[in-house]
């Protein structure tokens, strides 16, 4: 009577998992286009500041980044005022020309004036610093800078 | 002869490939801002030439070390800094000014290309408010080219930059250029920062 056997015993059967893959396909796909592989490692707290007057800054190869802020929990022993980091390591306020230097001779000599400064400041970091960051890059004639912000409400 | 049925392939450590892959452009990589404000700074100059220019034509913003606002002399809250700064620039105090719509007060600005926003800010104010400040003082700039642009042309003036800088918009470019100067003529942005000492 093979015709009524028997279901095998109670067993839920497998949970079928095949999609799964291509759900995490799909994240995949979208952690690949919607971000940037990481230029610099940052040393340094970085929560930019909120504006919503922004404009994009496009053409990503002419962009020069000066970041600043506190030293972040893992370099606690470069002490608690903001600094400046440029290129992975902390930096002076005198090694800025040198800095804006080197991008330049990097660059093709025609692109040079179009070369932006974009400035990554903490938002706790003080005017201070940044003063002293602008009047140096007066000095070596880098005048167009950036101001990073998030887009955003301005928060008081 | 019966038909035998592929045998299945077991796909279940793709899953674990593909997870893989994810944790590892998820710690290599971040989502950029690149987006700011854009500012130009002074060049350096030799010479010192002093430009004399009327009281009433500057509007002075000063953010102190405890990020209070004192704007011409009087303490302000940043909400109101706007349409204070508005109200300055679109003064047109001298009647040279035909499409200003400010208020005529003989006190205040002469007109939109005389009037100078000079901020100033102390070496321990922090740079989110001075960020706040600038972005209200630009927001000022845009609003007025925005109505300006809008009697013109009846389209704001972001919509005018947006087509000029788009690839495939299919209207005359030169005369769009024009009409982008022209705005910019009419409400040209002069915020000077003073230097810290």
């Amino acid at each position: 009577m093979s015709k009524f056997k028997k279901k095998k015993g109670g067993d839920i059967p497998a949970v079928n998992t095949a999609s799964l893959p291509d759900i995490v396909f799909m994240l995949l796909f979208f952690f690949m286009v919607a971000t940037v592989m990481r230029q610099n490692t940052l040393m340094i707290e970085n929560n930019l500041p909120f504006a919503d007057q922004v404009e994009k800054l496009d053409k990503k190869d002419l962009v020069m980044y000066i970041y600043a802020g506190k030293p972040s929990e893992n370099y606690k022993q470069f002490g608690t005022e903001a600094r400046i980091q440029l290129n992975d390591k902390f930096a002076g306020v005198n090694e800025i020309a040198a800095f804006i230097a080197a991008e330049r001779a990097s660059k093709r000599e025609e692109l040079v004036p179009f070369l932006t400064t974009a400035l990554k400041v903490d938002s706790k970091a003080n005017m201070g610093l940044i003063g002293d960051i602008k009047q140096e890059l007066r000095k070596v004639n880098a005048l167009k800078i950036n101001y990073t912000t998030k887009k955003g409400k301005v928060v008081n | 002869m019966a038909k035998r049925a592929a045998p299945e392939v077991n796909a279940g450590s793709m899953a674990d490939i593909a997870f893989l892959l994810l944790i590892f452009f998820l710690v290599t990589t971040t989502i950029e801002t690149d987006s700011g404000i854009n500012r130009k700074l002074p060049p350096m100059e030799e010479s010192e030439e002093d430009v004399i220019i009327k009281e009433k034509n500057i509007f002075t913003v000063i953010i102190n070390k405890h990020d209070q606002l004192l704007v011409e002399d009087e303490v302000m809250e940043l909400k109101d800094l706007r349409a204070a700064a508005i109200e300055f620039l679109d003064n047109g105090g001298d009647g040279s000014c035909s499409y200003c719509n400010g208020s005529k007060d003989p006190k205040s600005s002469d007109n939109p290309d005389k009037a100078i926003i000079s901020l100033a800010n102390d070496r321990e104010t922090s740079y989110e408010s001075y960020i706040s400040v600038q972005n209200e003082l630009v927001a000022a700039y845009n609003v007025l080219r925005d109505k300006r642009s809008q009697a013109l042309h009846g389209k704001p003036f972001s919509e005018l930059e947006a087509n000029y800088n788009d690839v495939n918009w299919p209207g005359n470019k030169e005369l769009l250029k024009k009409q982008i100067d022209q705005i910019k003529v009419d409400y040209p942005q002069k915020l000077s920062e003073v230097i810290q000492k």
